[in-house]
Parts: structure tokens; sequence; C-alpha cells
């Protein structure tokens, strides 16, 4: 796919992307290398990987990454209950144990993974390997293996090589730093927080029945909000549930509806702090520069 | 060993460009690469040989493409992210390469920190360093020294007397580091005592049983288990180099790059009106060059103090990286705050949020009569676990027994 289509397809499936993104989407197919995609919690980073598997009509296979997180939950897996009815169905033949064991291990018993599966697809999938700084540093070491050489090795059956090369996406919040070994296997990309004009189009492009001095209103806010000392910003998904809520309730200008803009900021601030912190008044005024 | 990709190969060979443009740019692209390194970015052969392919390809294309594309190889980290434009435009723009380039807070070149050390070296005295570093400053002028000086604190930088020479005698220096080597034995030890308790494991390893279990027709009487590494504890050191510290804090960036040394997991954070991340400055195993490289990115220490400003930069540019729920974060400092006590206050309760215990350690609390009752020390009293003396090594050896207890 050539580059200046990227940008094109990603809007028609409803994500908004810079030339930035757009150049490291066709860079990680060109190349083949991984890409690790930094940023805030709710800047829409799995999103990227959502819409590059629909823009290339392909499957997406997802790895959610979480403390404990070991090989066999993300490569592969034998199926036990089925290998211990096999090993009771053969007892009467008077098989060796070495050919029961070569029987139970072998492929019809072997449960695939994510990894395992993304490898194994006819076409090549999508692999989105979420909140990767979750999982443990032993599980990047294993990561990093199949990401270099696309092959799993099973001791028990040998070696599975890549049917196709799945286009790689690593997503990470940065809660632990990661190895500078993955790190240097992956291309990179930072998402920040989208500007007031790109939030617009995300809401616009999101939203189709909204008004589009409403959605530039509301981009406007939520952009000097994130400037406040909050706990938790509000990320791009919040601002989409705002902006639905507040086409639900028919409202068509902020500054004329400062009560319903109070009462509907639940759907952007998540903590009882954040809430108190945003008094009415401190809502007013960020109003009043939006207006 | 490679599967062969069945993705089809996209990128042009080199002959869709004219041969001599695209050597020239791609003699560019090799230099900028090298600029990148040179500060600290992770680049390596495989980024130097996609890059130039890149080149090829960008040769016929917009000039911001070949930033975009560049961007995405030669960054991996948001620090990294954030400075790329400006080297960038150095670069290929030619504003002023040489002033932008060693930017504060990159590791010194590695010929000055060569130079350094080789002068430093023989007999790894520590008065040496010092005299070493001075004499580079007064003759090279290391661009980082300056850069560094002209952030600090104050205009009346108190350089000139930096304590690194007063403070540590040899002997001295070898029993700081063979109190930072017991406690991270006796912490190492605890943890693995822990773990032989478990053995029997908390999950069945099912694999492992169901092999065991073929010889008896199916039956799992053997159980394998699997039990589940402890996390080890991580040690945030975060030390005050503040003018009033300045007896103390050359003595304790020796003790931190014992601590960092021989625990796994640990970093070591530096402020005094700013914070600075120092780990990667004290990853050196020998002390001496690592202590040298540490006053390369202190000089212009020891000016006013800002706690709650550090604290709050800490809280919000590595506390989530830094500090786990099984992380003990220990500071070291007087309070003597010049900031305001409530930001202090409140930095501090949002580090308890985060953290399993806090440590103060406070030099002056060794000193006779000494109360805390400087305004920042008040403020964070409320959130420390444990305020204990550091004014000599027998105090901090009293905090090993509490360590470990954690």
């Amino acid at each position: 796919m050539q580059r200046k289509d990227i940008a094109d397809r990603l809007a028609g499936v409803g994500y908004v992307a810079d030339t930035q993104l757009a150049m490291a989407l066709w860079l990680m197919e060109s190349l083949q290398r991984p890409l690790l995609l930094e940023g805030a919690a709710g800047v829409g980073k799995t999103e990227v990987a959502k819409a590059l598997a629909q823009i290339h009509d392909t499957r997406l296979i997802r790895l959610q990454c979480y403390e404990g997180l070991d090989a066999n939950a993300a490569i592969y897996e034998w199926n036990y209950q089925r290998q211990l009815l096999a090993i009771k169905a053969r007892e009467g033949r008077g098989e060796s144990a070495d050919a029961v064991e070569k029987h139970i291990f072998s492929e019809e018993f072997l449960l695939e993974r994510p990894l395992l599966a993304a490898i194994r697809e006819d076409r090549p999938a999508v692999l989105l390997i979420d909140e990767i700084d979750r999982a443990d540093e032993e599980f990047e070491a294993f990561l990093l293996e199949v990401l270099s050489d696309y092959q799993i090795s099973i001791p028990e059956l040998g070696t599975v090589k890549a049917v196709s090369v799945p286009l790689v996406v690593l997503t990470s919040n940065g809660t632990r730093e990661l190895s500078d070994a993955l790190r240097r296997r992956c291309l990179y990309h930072f998402v920040d927080y989208p500007g007031e004009d790109k939030e617009a189009r995300i809401l616009q492009t999101r939203l189709p029945g909204i008004d589009v001095a409403l959605a530039q209103q509301i981009a406007a806010f939520v952009a000097r909000l994130r400037k406040e000392d909050l706990r938790k910003v509000p990320g791009v998904a919040e601002s989409l549930d705002w902006a639905a809520a507040l086409v639900g309730l028919d409202v068509r200008d902020l500054a004329r509806e400062p009560e319903v803009v109070q009462d509907t900021l639940l759907c952007l601030l998540k903590t009882q702090e954040d809430r108190l912190a945003l008094a009415p008044e401190v809502t007013q005024r960020l109003l009043g520069k939006v207006a | 060993m490679i599967a062969q990709p069945s993705v089809p190969e996209q990128v042009p060979g080199p002959e869709t460009v004219s041969p001599l443009a695209g050597a020239q740019l791609r003699g560019r692209v090799a230099a900028f690469l090298a600029l990148l390194r040179d500060n600290g970015f992770l680049v390596g052969l495989e980024e130097t040989r996609d890059s130039l392919r890149l080149a090829t390809l960008m040769a016929l294309d917009r000039p911001a493409a070949l930033r975009d594309g560049l961007r995405s190889l030669g960054c991996s980290r948001p620090e990294e992210w954030r400075r790329f434009d400006e080297l960038f435009d150095a670069f290929w723009l030619g504003a002023g390469m040489k002033r932008v380039t060693q930017v504060s807070g990159a590791p010194p070149p590695s010929g000055a920190t060569r130079r350094l050390s080789e002068a430093g070296a023989p007999g790894g005295s520590l008065g040496q360093p010092d005299q070493v570093s001075r004499a580079d400053d007064a003759g090279a002028g290391n661009p980082a020294d300056r850069q560094g000086r002209r952030e600090g604190a104050t205009a009346s930088e108190s350089l000139a007397e930096t304590d690194l020479r007063h403070v540590a005698s040899p002997e001295e220096l070898a029993r700081v580091h063979e109190l930072a080597d017991r406690l991270a034995r006796r912490m190492r030890h605890r943890l693995s005592r822990r773990e032989r308790l478990r053995r029997r494991g908390r999950r069945l390893d099912l694999r492992r049983t169901i092999h065991r279990s073929i010889a008896r027709g199916g039956l799992p009487i053997d159980l394998a288990w699997r039990k589940r590494r402890d996390k080890p504890l991580r040690l945030v050191v975060v030390l005050d180099a503040s003018g009033s510290m300045s007896q103390y804090s050359a003595f304790f960036v020796r003790f931190i790059h014992g601590v960092l040394d021989r625990f796994r997991e640990a970093e070591a954070f530096v402020f005094h009106t700013r914070l600075i991340h120092v780990s990667p400055a004290l990853k050196e195993r020998n002390a001496a060059k690592a202590v040298e490289r540490l006053s390369l990115i202190a000089q212009g220490w020891s000016g006013g103090t800002k706690i709650g400003e550090s604290l709050a930069a800490f809280n919000r540019n590595y506390a989530a990286r830094a500090v786990h729920g099984r992380s003990v974060v220990m500071i070291v400092s007087d309070g003597y705050d010049t900031g305001a006590p409530e930001l202090l206050g409140r930095e501090m309760a949002a580090l308890r949020r985060r953290t399993r215990r806090i440590v103060w350690l406070n030099p002056m609390i060794g000193w006779q009569g000494y109360e805390p009752t400087a305004g920042g020390m008040q403020a964070a009293m409320p959130y420390v676990d444990l305020f204990a003396p550091a004014h000599n090594l027998k105090s901090l050896e009293a905090l090993a027994p509490y360590l470990e207890r954690v």
C-alpha cells in the first residue's frame, strides 16, 4: 500500500492519522518491523491497531499483557484434558510410553495462543500486543525472540515457522521502562493527545451527526481542560463520550448551557478529586476561553 | 532462518534514484544517525541500514517525509521523540549544530570521559577526579558543563567549592561501598529465603504433570508445581544536592553508586533546583569513573533547593515508571525548601499513594538539639514512614534492619 493511501484509508475507517503516524505504519510494512506506540492512556493507541486491521481487511489478533503473563498464555498451550483422555483411551492397547508420548504431544493437542496464531495466519494478520509494560521482563525476552525470527520452538514438537509475517503493534503506557533490546527492535511513535483541530476532526468522523461548530467547541474545551492539574487527564475516548452525551442532550452551544456542561463533566472526569477541582467557576473560566 | 514474508516487498530498489544524489544523501543520513547516537539515541546497525534504505526512497520525495521516517526509526523513547526535531533542524537546516547538539543531560562525549578517567584512575584516589574535572573545564571547556552551569540555580554558583574533594578519604569510600554491599546482600538473602519456603508452589504445572503421568497410565501421581517469582524490592533514591547539603552530597553519591551496583532494581535521582535522573550515569561499574561522571553532571550544584518542585517533576515524569508496589523511596535531604511547603506536602501525598514506604534520611538529625522545624520538613512529615539520621556510616548501617523488613 502506498504511503499516501494509508492516511486516506485510515480516515475512511474512522481513524484520523497525522503524516507521522502514516509514515510509521508504512515503514513497519515496508521494513517488516514491529511498531511501538507509546503515550498516555486514552490517546487512542489501541485504535491504531484496530484501524490497521480494518484497512488491510485482515484479522486482528490481540494479546493483552498483564503481570505474570507467561509463554503458556501468550504462545501455546497443550490441551491437557484431551491429553489425559488420550492416555486413558490407549491404556489397554499395550503401546509403549514413548509412542503414547509422541501421540499426545502432536499438533492435534496443541492450543494456539495469540503469538502462535498470528504467525500461522495465511494472510499477514495484525498482532496487537497491548500494554506490554504490564508484562514482566522475562516475557519481553520471549517476545523479542518471536519478533526477531518469527518462529517459535516447541520442545515437544519442533520449530514452527511463520506462514506469514504479521504486522505487529505494541503499545505501552510507560508504567515500566522497557528493555533497550525491545525498543531497538521496534519502530517508535509517540502518540500525544490530539490538538484542537485534530480532535474536532476525530469527533466529526466518529459522530457524523455532530454540528461542526459544537465539535470545535468541545475540542477546544477539552484541550483547555487537559492543561488543568488533573489526576486523570481525559483521553479521546472520554471526549467522544462527552460529545455523544451533549449531542444526545441536544446542546448546540456550550457557552449557553453551562449547567449542562457542569452536569455532564462526569463523562470526562473519572476521579472524585478532579470533579471537586473543577468547580462551576473553573468550568465557567474554561468555557469563557472557548466561546 | 527468517521465514519468507508473504507481504509483497514494497520498497522499490535504489535504482529509482540517480546514483550521485543517492550516494550524497546516504552519506548525510549516516552522519545524522551518528549524531543521534552521540546524543544517546539507541541507533545501531539495523537502524542505519533501514534508514539508508529509507533515504534512497525519500530522495525524490518531500523533506518532511524524511523527517518523519527518520524519527520513527531513530527514536525509541518519549524524551528522544521530543528532542528529535531540535537535532534534525540543527543538522539538516544547519542551525548552529555545535551549540545545539550537546543538550544538557546527555552523557558527556566519550572522548572527554576517557581523558578524565585515565587521569583520575591511578591509585583510584578520590582527590584527583575533582582537580581533573576542573582542569578539563578550564582548558577544553566541555560544552555539557557549561550548559549545566548556565541552567543552574543562581548566578553565584558555588562550583569552585565542590565538596567531593573534602569529604571522602579513600578509607571512608571503601567503607561506604562495603556497607552498600552488605545491605544489598542481606536483602537478596531475605528474598531468596522467601522463595524457598514457597517451594511447593501455588499452581499446578500441568504440562510437566502430564509428562510425568504418561508412564503411569495417565494417573497424575507426581505433581509438578509452579511458583510465582517475587518481584525484587526496588530502591529509588532521591538525593538533595543543594548548598545546605553540600557536606553530605558527595558522600551519598558514592553510597548510591554502591547501591545501584548491587541492587537488581534501583533508580537514583538528584535534585537541587531541578531534578536529574542519574542512574544511567551511575551504571558505570568503576566507582571512580562513575563519580567523575556524576560530578560532571553536577557542575553547578549547591544553589538553592526546591524540594517540592523537584518532587513534582519526579511524580509527573518518572514516578509511573520508577515506582511500583514493591518500591521503597528514599529521600535524602535536610528539608530546607525555598519553595512553598504546601506544594511539598501535596507532592509527598501523591508519592505516598504510589509507593510502599517512604524513608526520609536527614543528616541534620545527627546534630545535637535539632528539631525538624523547617517548613518543608513539617509538611512532609505526615507522609514519611521512617525519619532517620544519616550523618555518618553508623546511622546508615542502622537502617539495614528496617529495609529488610519492608
